[in-house]
């Protein structure tokens, strides 16, 4: 059954390094404008899961299929065009260019796909002034601090106004404050402009700013909110 | 904490007398509070009214600790309904939530579930929480943190204490 109205689904996903799976029939649907939190011990197969619904791996068996398309059996060059036009990423860290400015980072998605320099900063600057780091953007992501460089980070996954985010662990190296500030400008910004988010977290108070969870064990999915309801 | 419950999941191991019973209780679940011989009869004979044990043979002498119990069909089912519905999220569960996990896998039943079932339970709580913080002043966010860190720490030791006795319940079996 794939839930009416989705998105983004997967079904059956199998993946394995080696000898050991790390996805084992995995499942996972996401409506628009929705959050869901992917949640379960470390090793379980969370980021493969995200990984492989953001196409950056390629599962050995199972369907995944964004706004009714299967993307496997898109080309190369179309999955990639998805990734940098309809999708945004968020991760734990080390996600910002170093050599570039906090606004030249992002508004980087934004040039990749050929939009002009001066527009591309404008529209970064917007996404800043949302996510309340627009007055660092002219400094370099080694002269700001893990909080701030992390809204950076959000407000470069935001900028193309992608329809998926991808946030694997988005507040895992911020404190408290800084992590619920940051859950709160993401989730407030992906419901205004109707985007789904996958949030990966093994963080109750970061999952609570979901609307539901997936909880992943030994490679296999559990939806916690389909079971309550069926 | 149930005591009925965990009298119940422990007889699931098979039919014991109520002294044996007492017994296991205490090693497992009783640290610091064992049970008195009142509470195991009074118990023992409130789950035989209910059909939730039978006696399986009781040996000459008379007294009530002779007799030999087994859990019947129904009794199974209650201990899975016990085991599988989420408690409601409150402070001091955890000596619930631990019975819970130790018969879970002392019967051979999955513990994450009963993580994944009390975590799902929690986090609906802690949503509601985090919405109410997002609309209220200071004081309200303060006193939603200090439940949701609370709430927190319930699961974090809850999912570390079902790691921990799974790799202990796997070394034994081995
Ligand atoms: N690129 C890789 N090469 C080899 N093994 C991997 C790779 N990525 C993940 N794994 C293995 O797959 C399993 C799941 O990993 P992962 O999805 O990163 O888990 P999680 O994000 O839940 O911590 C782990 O056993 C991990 O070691
Ligand atoms: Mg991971």
């Amino acid at each position: 059954m794939i839930p009416e109205g989705s998105l983004l689904v997967a079904r059956d996903l199998h993946k394995a390094y080696g000898p050991t799976p790390a996805l084992d029939g995995a499942e996972f649907s996401v409506h628009p404008g929705e959050v869901v939190a992917v949640m379960g011990p470390s090793g379980s197969g969370k980021s493969t899961l995200l990984h492989c619904l953001a196409g950056i791996v390629t599962p050995d068996s199972g369907t995944i299929t964004y706004d009714g398309r299967e993307l496997s059996s898109m080309p190369d060059a179309e999955r990639s065009a998805l990734r940098r036009t309809e999708f945004g990423f968020v991760f734990q860290f080390g996600q910002l260019v170093p050599e570039l400015t906090c606004v030249e980072n992002v508004a980087l998605p934004l040039r990749l796909t050929g939009v002009k320099r001066k527009e591309a900063e404008r529209t970064a600057l917007h996404w800043m002034e949302r996510l309340e780091v627009a007055d660092l953007g002219h400094k370099r992501p080694g002269e700001v601090s893990g909080g701030q460089g992390q809204r950076v980070a959000v407000a470069r996954s935001l900028v193309t106004s992608p329809r998926v985010v991808f946030a694997d662990e988005p507040t895992g190296a911020l404190d408290s404050l800084n992590g619920e500030r940051v859950m709160q400008l993401l989730t407030e910004a992906a419901r205004s402009t109707n985007a789904a988010v996958v949030l990966v977290t093994h963080e109750a108070r970061v999952a609570a700013y979901s609307d539901r969870e997936v909880v992943v064990r030994d490679g296999k999915s559990r939806d916690m909110m389909m079971e309550h309801t069926v | 904490m149930s005591i009925g419950h965990t009298l119940l999941g422990l007889l699931e191991s098979g039919p014991c007398h109520g002294y044996d019973l007492k017994r296991a209780f205490d090693e497992k679940f009783g640290h610091d509070r064992p049970l008195h011989y009142g509470q195991v009869y009074s118990t023992m004979s409130r789950l035989l009214k209910n059909g939730l044990v039978e006696v399986d043979g009781v040996e000459a002498g008379g007294g009530p600790e002779r007799k030999r119990y087994a859990i019947t069909a129904a009794g199974v089912t209650d201990v899975e309904t016990w085991i599988k519905q989420p408690e409601k999220p409150e402070p001091y569960l955890q000596s619930t939530l631990y019975t819970k996990v130790v018969l879970a896998l002392l019967t051979g039943r999955d513990a994450g579930d009963v993580v994944d079932t009390q975590r799902a339970e929690h986090l609906r709580l802690m949503r509601a929480l985090t919405e109410r913080k997002r609309h209220g002043d200071l004081s309200d966010q303060l006193i939603c943190d200090h439940a949701l860190f609370h709430l927190e720490a319930d699961l974090r030791w809850l999912e570390l204490t079902a790691a921990r006795l799974d790799q202990l319940a796997t070394e034994v079996r081995s």
